[in-house]
């Protein structure tokens, strides 16, 4: 016990004395390329720390009562017109970023943040479904295989608990607007709903595995989880819907109460350099919103079905949206009756 | 002891026997399973694909895991300790006594962070301590230790009083009218006769502790990942059977000193 | 003499509140006060995005019960938490129940153990509960699976031939349940038992006739206070129990925990939740002080 103190005693000086090359990193649990970490704290000299949370929400809320100690934060664009309206991010200065101008255009002036004042992107990927094509030869890019799925399939079904992508996912299907509060749309919504549960087998994370041992047969997935099951089974599939399926992005932000500022722009700026960026993608597996970084990219990525959409399936693509309280508050209902 | 005259003896009752066999090996297939997968060659926990070290090399490289495995130990160890002493006393203020006036609420008090559910004391705990941190600029792992110690007191006490609500008073009470002082008869009669429900306390507390993913989440401040938390992290995205490599390091450690118990309690018969 | 008595008493009283100190310290800050916390929470207004606005309001006390239907805003109860209500405590039931089959022969053999190993038995069982929790339900999850070890056993043995689905069911919950709060019962089992007179049952033996005799009136009683310790520590926790039912119900079958949760994050209703808490909490304290109340007596009786 003792040996321990001393040795906590003495991590204790020494984080102090290191105290101004430090960066705190709060982000989501395997998210973030060590190599990547590892090589910004060699250029700039600085002690990286990653702490990890597992929802937008959680990580809201803990910086909303303050005292937390993050220097950095990367939350999913639906989030971040919520963090801005808060005042928990700080705005930024392109002029003293000078990877700015590397943002592919296509993010750029998005919705969340038009012009990018307060946040950067870290990764983008889209939520479609994945799909074992040795079960079912269908189609695969419709929402009908979770909604109201073939017989060969039921069963073995599996959807993301994210209630605003599955939400929106079926208010496309039949045929409403991202974030509606239409009733008629909503009540179609919910029989479709509550009618697809009975075929699913379950509504969880991490099912790498599953797809690729063929416990599941289908889902709703990320795309980049897609692709690792695919690399462990040829036959997984990831298709998207043409009736609409969401795209997200998560974005590194630097927090209001940010102890380490510079080292947060420093860091900013450094994600949005090609190279950089493209390890990222290398870690996480999904694409990163900066121009030119395709050419650092791993080979198997620049080509991977999950990453490229294809072109006429592009336009079926919204962008994730926050949705006002009380239409999210309708969606809970549903959500809630759907899962008791 | 002498067998009785029915011809068998109570310490071996065949049917609870077979049950506790049977308890035995369902605690410990999983368990099994656990190490098994430690040496997987592929990345899933579930699927199995050849011998490989893979998760030991990753394991021991990642500065992130190991610190969290650390923490999670030491946080386990403090919470544990202040969560068990203050449950023995709590124990011995409460039990054998006669009913007193808050008798009720003391119970129901000491027993409240079993019964709301961690989420609920987890938001409530962040906007407290947050409030403290700002104010004084403390960021330290004392939060958690004290969040930690409150939720682990009910286990820890539960199993005390059950050991001390059957205790012979009669010792004591010959112990105190031969002047040993309060403290002495605690030290040399109560506190032995005790110990079994304390070590049963104490270690329930360590793996509550240990177990612990919500509150800690909400209460954490920045680089105060445990290996809970750094787990609920990676459940959205991949869990590599890296956790499984540490596991079983800390499983090899405890069960190496509990043979060296063994040996060691033998050798003092 | 009644001066005597009476300081006598009053140093009871303070030596018992000094004692009660630490641990009603420690519970006052981390237990007692987010619990206020939360009850002024329960009759706030939702915050647009999660928190609270401080209006005063009682609808989300209204919504545990009832609901307004979204469609055609008739009034009705909502029958979604009653459904997870009673799906919490029949499961957590179920498992408290589990934990004293399994757990009550298990402690009976641990204390029935030569004295210098029964702390080495009861660190076996603590063991594998060094392992993560994660980890653990997964080894779990593996165990039940379609084509798991527990199935695959099975069909090779010829007693079925079609995989059983436990997995993502309410089975499973309950079997993951029973896993990780299973210790919860055997430790405080086995300290009360631990002092059980052996004579005294052997002694019985010889008066009664059948085992059964032997174990309702001799051990039971004895090992009461560790029984009812023990169906607390197990019952209570899984009322509230997050992980599993997430991790083994496959996130289909919510539990009151799951339910709560969802209120503080994606359903940004923190006021439901918090009044969802409470009155999970009340539930289970009315229990509770029932239990106090009944048991002060008996102890009272027997002194």
């Amino acid at each position: 016990m003792k040996t321990f103190l001393t040795t906590t005693a003495l991590v204790a000086v020494a984080s102090a004395a290191l105290a101004e090359g430090e960066l705190n990193i709060y982000n989501w649990g395997n998210y973030t390329s060590p190599e990547m970490i590892e090589k910004f704290e060699k250029e700039h000299d600085v002690k990286v720390t990653i702490t990890d949370y597992d929802s937008n929400d959680t990580a809201l809320a803990k910086i909303k009562a303050g005292g937390h100690g993050f220097d950095i934060v990367v939350p999913s664009g639906t989030y971040i017109p919520i963090f801005v309206g808060e005042n928990l991010l700080m705005e930024l200065d392109p002029s003293e970023l000078s990877n700015h101008g590397n943002i592919d255009p296509q993010w750029m002036d998005v919705k969340f943040d038009p012009g990018r004042k307060f946040s950067v992107p870290w990764q983008w990927g889209t939520v479609g479904v994945t799909v074992n094509t040795a079960v079912y030869g269908g189609d695969i890019n419709d929402a009908a295989i979770i909604l109201d799925p073939p017989e060969e399939l039921k069963g073995k079904i599996n959807v993301v608990p994210e209630m605003n992508d599955v939400m929106g996912m079926a208010i496309h299907y039949v045929g409403g607007e991202t974030c509606t509060g239409d009733k008629e749309v909503l009540k179609k919504v919910r029989d479709v709903l509550v009618e697809a549960k009975k075929n699913w087998l379950s509504m969880d994370y991490g099912n790498i595995e599953k797809y690729a041992k063929g416990d599941l047969a289908a889902g709703v997935n990320w795309n980049g989880a897609s692709m690792r099951a695919r690399d462990q089974n040829a036959d997984i599939a990831f298709g998207y819907p043409k009736t609409g399926y969401p795209v997200w992005m998560d974005n590194a932000a630097i927090l209001a109460d940010a102890k380490n500022v510079d080292n947060a722009k420093l860091f900013v700026n450094f994600i949005m350099e090609p190279e950089n960026a493209a390890m990222l993608s290398a870690f996480a597996k999904y694409a990163n919103g900066i121009a030119g970084s395709e050419e650092f990219m791993p080979e198997e990525m620049k080509s991977a079905p999950e990453i490229v959409v294809p072109a006429d399936l592009k336009s079926a693509a919204y962008i994730a949206e926050t949705c006002p309280p009380e239409v999210s508050k309708i969606y809970t209902q549903i959500w809630t009756e759907l899962q008791k | 002891m002498a067998n009785s005259a029915k011809g068998f003896d109570v310490r071996k009752q065949w049917g609870f026997t077979t049950i506790a066999a049977v308890c035995f090996v369902l605690l410990y297939l999983p368990v099994v399973l656990l190490v098994v997968y430690s040496f997987n060659a592929g990345t899933s926990v579930a699927i199995w694909e050849g011998f490989s070290l893979q998760w030991y090399r990753s394991a021991w490289d990642n500065q992130q895991v190991q610190e969290a495995t650390v923490r999670s130990l030491v946080l386990a160890f403090w919470a544990s300790l202040i969560a068990t002493s203050a449950a023995v006393l709590a124990a011995l203020a409460t039990t054998r006594v006669r009913p007193f006036k808050g008798y009720s609420t003391v119970f129901a008090a000491i027993n409240q962070p079993l019964m709301v559910p961690e989420i609920v004391t987890a938001v409530a705990l962040l906007i407290l301590f947050a409030g403290i941190k700002v104010q004084t600029g403390y960021t330290g792992l004392g939060y958690l230790v004290l969040a930690h110690s409150a939720f682990c007191i009910p286990f820890a006490y539960l199993p005390i009083r059950a050991r001390l609500q059957g205790m012979d008073l009669t010792l004591e009470q010959a112990a105190s009218d031969l002047y040993a002082s309060p403290f002495q008869v605690f030290r040399r009669i109560t506190l032995p006769q005790l110990w079994p429900g304390i070590l049963a306390g104490a270690m329930l507390a360590f793996v509550i502790s240990l177990d612990d993913v919500v509150i800690t989440e909400f209460v954490k401040s920045a680089g105060q990942d445990t290996l809970p938390t750094y787990m609920l992290g990676q459940l959205r995205r991949v869990v590599t059977p890296e956790v499984n490599a540490i596991s079983t390091v800390l499983l090899a450690i405890s069960v190496t000193m509990v043979i060296a118990f063994f040996f060691l309690s033998r050798v003092k018969k | 003499m009644s001066d005597l008595a009476q300081s006598r008493e009053k140093q009871e009283r303070r030596n018992r509140w000094l004692l009660l100190t630490p641990a009603l310290v420690i519970l006052l800050i981390a237990a007692s006060g987010p619990l206020l916390i939360t009850l002024t929470y329960s009759f706030l207004t939702p915050g647009d995005y999660g928190g609270v606005e401080w209006r005063f309001s009682t609808e989300a006390w209204f919504n545990v019960i009832f609901q307004r239907d979204i469609f055609d805003d008739t009034l009705g109860f909502a029958d979604a938490h009653l459904s997870i209500l009673w799906r919490s405590v029949k499961l957590s039931l179920m498992t408290t129940i589990g934990a004293v089959i399994l757990g009550f022969p298990t402690a009976y053999f641990i204390a029935t153990r030569p004295p210098h190993s029964r702390d080495i038995w009861m660190l076996l069982i603590m063991i594998p509960f060094w392992t993560n929790l994660l980890i653990r339900t997964f080894a779990v999850m593996e165990l039940i699976r379609n084509e798991g070890t527990v199935n695959s056993l099975l069909i090779w043995s010829g007693v079925i031939d079609q995989p059983i689905q436990i997995l993502f069911t309410e089975t499973a919950i309950m079997i993951g349940m029973l896993y990780v709060y299973l210790p919860l019962m055997v430790l405080p089992l086995y300290a009360s038992m631990e002092r059980l007179d052996f004579n005294l049952v052997e002694a019985g033996y010889d008066l009664y006739a059948t085992r059964f005799a032997v174990l309702r009136r001799i051990i039971l009683p004895l090992v009461k206070p560790g029984l009812i310790a023990g169906s607390i520590l197990v019952f209570v926790p899984s009322l509230g129990a997050y992980v599993t039912p997430r991790v083994m119900g496959g996130g289909k079958q919510l539990m009151l925990g799951n339910l709560i949760e969802l209120q503080f994050g994606q359903g940004r209703n923190w006021p439901l939740g918090a009044a969802l808490s409470i009155t999970l909490l009340a539930i289970v304290m009315v229990a509770l002080i029932f239990y106090v109340r009944s048991a002060g007596r008996e102890e009272v009786g027997h002194g």
